[in-house]
């Protein structure tokens, strides 16, 4: 009995795939192992910008962190943001997705513009929203102003010439939202109208066949069915506004006086600007078992989502 | 019971006539079936009767009430579709009860009803499932009791048993065909196959391009086909048809049978048979072969009952026959038989 030759090492699918996924865990390794080990080092030491050196210190540098009220109103904000920008994220992504399930002329231009900030590098679009949100020039305000909403003693919104978008604690916090929104508003939407898309059709007309009002339609079929994609797609903002640097960087500086300063900042600011590496390890690994936390929801929302 | 009356019903999309200029009533607690190959318009027009599309010309009635522009929740009619369309996120009773929920029944009487139609249906076991942790044939069984927990004065079925496999669908049709006369509701039921439609229908609605081609009991429809589309669409074999003139003639593959076997008191007609092949299938064998001149040649099937023992074989020429009174004739540009069909 002759047996065939085994084939080349281009036949065995086993080291093949270890061949294609070797450059990716090189990459997971030496740009995000690497660094997080060396956070963990450095939290742990008393190391600053001035001398790296690794000296143990225990958990000072934790306990220092915890003390300091910028921080605890780092870690705040951190949560607000997040947690406002994604629940507003979510609604107004849902609205979106529904209008553009339906056929309209002019729906190309819709969709051009929804997938419009998606697209700007982060810092170029939070620099366009410096100038809508700027103390003398905001477009915005000279919109209230014309419409009556600003500038007169009777206005909604004030006698002032102009809201300091940027400089009045709650304004500056809303505008970071603000942001946040507007640059997850695209990934969001397209996420939700895949969910939606996904619905088969004749589950909603045998709904309506069982003599279901479009808003019950909407409660009893369409989000239960959705659900599990909607909560990918409010786990990828959380995950992308808990560790995004660029708006609050851009925009304010954490500022007014920390008002709107996040982890993320503070710990730029404290690490790296101040020079205090240990302290802006620490500050940083705070983030770690939150965000892992929501990595594993995101992975088990994955997995439930199937329709039939 | 009810009675659905379809008035001059059209339905366009765009320039493409689905449903063209269609008259029909169906008579209280029949099981109608609507037959005819895909694109025909059968699909669209039950849609209609549902309420989920709405007609571009002409009127639906329910009972005497019209009811062309209302929504489905007001006509009193359950559908079952071809995919079953059951909600996968709610178990079957849930799936069951969801009818009855969205009109404000009370729960006690909800938990009753659910039971009842589970118990028709032999599914009460089945009732904490998850549609998917069901079979094919369990899963049609739970759409078709979500449809009769409302009680509903027409029952409409999209094809429903093609999803199933070739051995259960034979079952299920003879327990849905038991469990409507059992029940008494006015039922419309499309599909495509012609042999579902014999054997399910009252009567039948054959369709072609969005037109109603002829309406009629399966014997009706069969043995006096109103044109040469129905004579050719129902029957397996179809119907051979012959003849070059003004006038085709049509016979059935089991009315065309050797001469000998023939016992016909008004006289037959026969033809030399040129056999190109046989097949054997047990109960019976086809056989096909030439008609006719050479330069006229036409193909056709006999069908011979096993009980003809016969020696056949290709190649050979025989002479084979039909009964006149199995001849039907059909004018050849209309395609209309021209024949007095008996009432």
């Amino acid at each position: 009995m002759q047996h065939m030759k085994q084939g080349g090492i281009r036949d065995q699918a086993g080291l093949l795939a270890k061949v294609m996924i070797a450059p990716a865990i090189l990459y997971v390794v030496a740009m995000i192992g690497v660094p997080f080990f060396l956070a963990l080092m450095y939290s742990l030491s008393d190391a600053t910008t001035g001398d790296p050196n690794f000296r143990f210190v225990g958990l000072r540098n934790f306990g220092a962190a915890l003390a300091d009220p910028v921080f605890r109103l780092s870690m705040k904000n951190t949560f607000i943001f997040a947690l406002v920008s994604q629940f507003l994220v979510i609604l107004l992504s849902r609205l979106l997705a529904t209008a553009l399930m339906k056929e309209f002329r002019g729906k190309w231009l819709a969709r051009f513009l929804i997938m419009l900030p998606w697209t700007a590098p982060i810092a170029l679009g939070t620099i366009g929203w410096l100038w809508m949100l700027d103390s003398i020039f905001s477009p915005i305000d000279w919109v209230l102003r014309k419409v009556g909403l600003l500038g007169t003693m009777k206005a909604l919104f004030g006698p002032m010439q102009n809201l300091y978008w940027l400089g009045q604690p709650f304004l500056a916090m809303a505008s970071v939202i603000m942001v946040h929104v507007w640059r997850l508003l695209p990934l969001a939407t397209v996420i939700q109208l895949a969910g939606l898309s996904s619905i088969p059709k004749d589950l909603l007309e045998a709904a309506e066949v069982d003599g279901a009002s479009p808003l019950r339609r909407t409660f009893s079929i369409t989000i239960p069915l959705t659900l599990p994609i909607i909560s990918i797609a409010f786990l990828f903002g959380l995950v992308f506004t808990f560790t995004d640097v660029t708006v609050v960087y851009v925009l304010t500086r954490g500022g007014p006086v920390h008002m709107t300063q996040v982890l993320s900042t503070w710990t730029f600011f404290k690490g790296i600007e101040g020079g205090d590496l240990a302290q802006g390890a620490a500050i940083s690994l705070f983030l770690f078992p939150v965000l892992a936390g929501v990595a594993s929801l995101m992975l088990r929302m994955a997995r439930k989502s199937e329709v039939v | 019971m009810a009675q659905v009356e379809i008035k001059g019903v059209s339905k366009l999309f765009g320039e493409v006539k689905a449903v063209d200029q269609v008259d029909l009533q169906t008579n209280e607690g029949e099981f109608l079936v609507l037959l005819g190959p895909s694109g025909c318009g059968k699909t669209t027009l039950l849609r209609m009767i549902a309420g989920i599309e709405e007609p571009t010309a002409g009127d639906i009635l329910i009972n005497e009430q019209v009811v062309t522009h209302l929504p489905p929740r007001m006509r009193n009619i359950a559908m079952v579709f071809q995919s079953y369309a059951l909600y996968p996120h709610m178990t079957v009773y849930k799936n069951i009860a969801f009818p009855l929920k969205t009109q404000g029944v009370e729960k006690s009487a909800i938990k009753e009803k659910v039971q009842w139609a589970a118990d028709m249906f032999g599914i009460g076991r089945l009732l904490d499932r998850k549609p998917r942790e069901l079979s094919g044939g369990e899963r049609q069984r739970v759409a078709l009791a979500r449809a009769m927990v409302r009680e509903p004065s027409v029952f409409l079925l999209d094809e429903p048993l093609s999803n199933l496999d070739a051995l259960l669908r034979a079952s299920a049709r003879e327990e849905l065909r038991q469990f409507q006369k059992r029940v008494g509701v006015t039922t419309i039921y499309v599909t495509h196959d012609q042999v579902e439609a014999m054997g399910l229908g009252d009567r039948i609605v054959v369709m072609s391009k969005g037109k109603i081609r002829q309406v009629g009991t399966p014997r009706e429809i069969y043995q006096w086909p109103a044109d040469t589309f129905v004579a050719t669409f129902v029957g397996s074999p179809p119907m051979n048809l012959v003849g070059d003139d003004d006038v085709q003639i049509g016979f059935r593959p089991e009315t065309f049978l050797p001469v000998e076997f023939l016992k016909a008191d008004e006289g037959v007609v026969s033809y030399p048979f040129e056999v190109t092949w046989l097949e054997y299938l047990g109960a019976e064998r086809l056989v096909y072969g030439n008609v006719g001149e050479k330069s006229h040649a036409r193909h056709v099937v006999s069908r011979l009952p096993g009980n003809v023992t016969l020696p056949i074989q290709a190649g050979q020429t025989y002479t084979f026959a039909i009964a006149r009174s199995d001849i039907r004739h059909f004018d050849r540009i209309s395609g209309l038989c021209t024949d007095k069909c008996p009432a």
